[in-house]
């Protein structure tokens, strides 16, 4: 159970279970789709971009608790930084996320994004977790492609 | 010792002894995250019996080598192992004669071979394909491929809230432009059975062929061919406790000598000019390149060894698996089984209030039980059902009630995890 109770923290059930910006945003200035086939997780992300700023942003959509939590936790994350920012932010999530199981994470910097450093340990599940940046990179990008992470 | 290793191609005397198939395949006795193995994931591919696997190290060790072409002794070895396969294939199918058994590297092959052939010679602009609401993508995009070419309109019978197949609604469908009806025999996500028998008889009165998915019937109910009356049938050998990449086409001699070969290559050919090539005969026609002979000769000890456990027995002891699965799963507050058919093959698919299928996946591997997870290459029965995705275990011939427990036990610690 242990190593279960790693992947599912407590904050990540509690934003599966209330996922915040969950809602449609009529006047965002971006749209992706992501999808992951394998699992059947599809979101709808909304970017309302400022100048360099990300000024707004929101998903919606089904999927499982790690992708749900993660792209919850995203749009808090993401809100108000430059888009500079929040690729940078992306870079040091996604080391969170890929580094040598055996090796603790440092979340330094991650804020609560770190509380997915236990997704490490579950390689098939990095997918659900990077599947919000990967439709927020399209997002930024203003490509119109449906993200796939398989 | 010859107790143990005595199978023949009768039905197994006395009571079902799982406990002694259990022992017959190396895998099940490791453990996963230090819990023992549950495979339940038998839909997806089935586990392998020690014949099968010492059946394609022998072949390697001691008579490997290119087949149907070689003078020496090692070449008519391996012949007539990979030939040996075929016709242990055709005797487990019914067949009238091996040489209505190609082999192709599984079921998608075999239907892709068919629907070529079909776009080739036999489907016209405005002509009609009928498949069912129940198809995996492998009896679907082979299909809309052969329309998209020729211009023909796929048609789709409807499924109903139990996930089953009206027969007056398959019948429905049968119209003056329907050039072959495909169907599968089970649902590989839900494990209904349809009633191939009738949807064939119904079929032939108005001329029409029927293809048969059977990748999810042959390692669980007793098949025969000549019986069902099918123009087509198409098996995958890792679905039948055999090894990957090896499957089979049954088509009657008739269709096959109709059909057009489907690749170009080395063994598919009698003789070859540059102004003109004549083909093999049945079955070599539609073998282009060197076969997985390994994979035949695996495939056909699978075959003989899934005979000798008797496919009657299989059937009622998985049966039993499915009743048990079935009481002890609809116990479980907020779970809900998707498809009920009155007919049904030992597949549970499900779904858990307020949890994706993929995070009961991940907590029930950690108990060491395997199961498959998402949309199960049938998207439109999940869309039929408003759902993306599923949980799904389904039971071989080696699972026991224990293990149906220890499912049970698991989703119960899911439900403690989510709260």
């Amino acid at each position: 159970m242990t190593d279960l109770r790693d992947l599912y923290q407590e904050v990540i059930l509690d934003h599966n279970k209330s996922p915040h910006n969950f809602r449609e945003m009529p006047d965002a200035t971006r749209l992706a789709l992501g999808n992951n086939p394998l699992c059947g997780d599809k979101l709808k992300l909304y970017v309302k971009i400022e100048g360099e700023r990300i000024a707004d942003v929101a998903f919606q959509g089904s999927g499982c608790a790690i992708s749900k939590a993660s792209a919850s936790i995203m749009t808090d994350a993401v809100k108000g930084k430059s888009l500079a920012e929040a690729e940078a932010l992306y870079g040091k999530f996604h080391d969170l996320l890929t580094g040598p199981p055996d090796v603790k994470a440092d979340g330094a910097g991650l804020g609560k994004l770190a509380v997915f450093s236990g997704v490490r340990e579950f390689p098939v599940r990095v997918k659900c977790a990077t599947l919000a940046w990967h439709t927020l990179e399209s997002a930024l990008k203003n490509s119109h492609e449906v993200v796939k992470t398989e | 010792m010859s107790a143990v290793t005595k199978v023949t191609n009768e039905a197994q005397a006395g009571p079902y002894d799982v406990e002694r198939l259990r022992a017959e395949f190396p895998i099940l006795s490791r453990s996963v995250h230090g819990k023992p193995l549950v495979y339940l994931d038998n839909a997806n591919t089935t586990q392998k019996p020690r014949v099968v696997i010492d059946a394609i190290r022998r072949y390697y060790e001691q008579e490997n080598a290119n087949i149907h072409r070689g003078t020496h002794w090692l070449s008519e070895k391996a012949t007539e192992a990979y030939e040996g396969g075929r016709a242990k294939v055709a005797r487990f199918l019914g067949a009238a004669s091996p040489k209505e058994i190609v082999f192709t590297r599984g079921t998608t092959e075999a239907i892709n071979l068919v629907a070529s052939g079909f776009a080739g010679d036999f489907l016209e602009a405005g002509d009609e394909v009928l498949i069912t609401g129940l198809e995996h993508h492998s009896n679907i995009v082979p299909w809309q491929l052969a329309c998209e070419r020729t211009g023909a309109k796929l048609v789709v019978v409807p499924i109903t809230d139990e996930g089953e197949v009206p027969v007056e609604e398959f019948e429905k469908r049968l119209t003056p432009r329907t050039k072959i009806a495909a169907v599968s025999h089970v649902s590989n996500a839900l494990g209904t059975v349809n009633p191939v028998k009738t949807f064939i008889a119904l079929a032939h009165a108005r001329n029409v062929p029927v293809l048969v998915d059977g990748a999810q019937a042959a390692p669980h109910i007793p098949i025969d061919v000549v019986k069902l009356g099918c123009d087509f049938y198409a098996i995958s050998g890792h679905k039948m406790y055999g090894p990957t990449g090896i499957g089979a086409l049954y088509g009657t001699e008739e269709w096959l000598e109709r059909l057009p070969p489907y690749q170009g290559g080395g063994d598919m050919i009698s003789s070859v000019t540059f102004e003109k090539t004549t083909y093999n005969v049945l079955p070599w026609k539609f073998e282009a390149g060197t076969a997985n002979i390994a994979g035949g000769i695996g495939f056909g000890v699978a075959a003989d060894w899934l005979s000798g456990v008797g496919l009657a027995a299989v059937a009622a002891h998985e049966h039993d698996l499915l009743v048990h699965g079935t009481k002890r799963l609809s116990a479980i507050p907020g779970l809900t089984i998707v498809g009920r058919a009155k007919e049904k093959a030992a597949v549970i698919s499900f779904v858990l209030e307020n949890v994706h299928p993929h995070d009961i996946g991940t907590i029930l591997d950690r108990e060491g039980i395997a199961i498959r997870t998402g949309h199960h290459c049938a998207q439109p029965v999940m869309d039929r059902f408003g759902l993306p995705a599923t949980a799904r275990a389904s039971f071989g011939l080696y699972n026991t009630r224990a293990e149906v427990d220890a499912l049970e036990a698991a989703i119960e610690k899911v439900r403690e995890v989510f709260g």
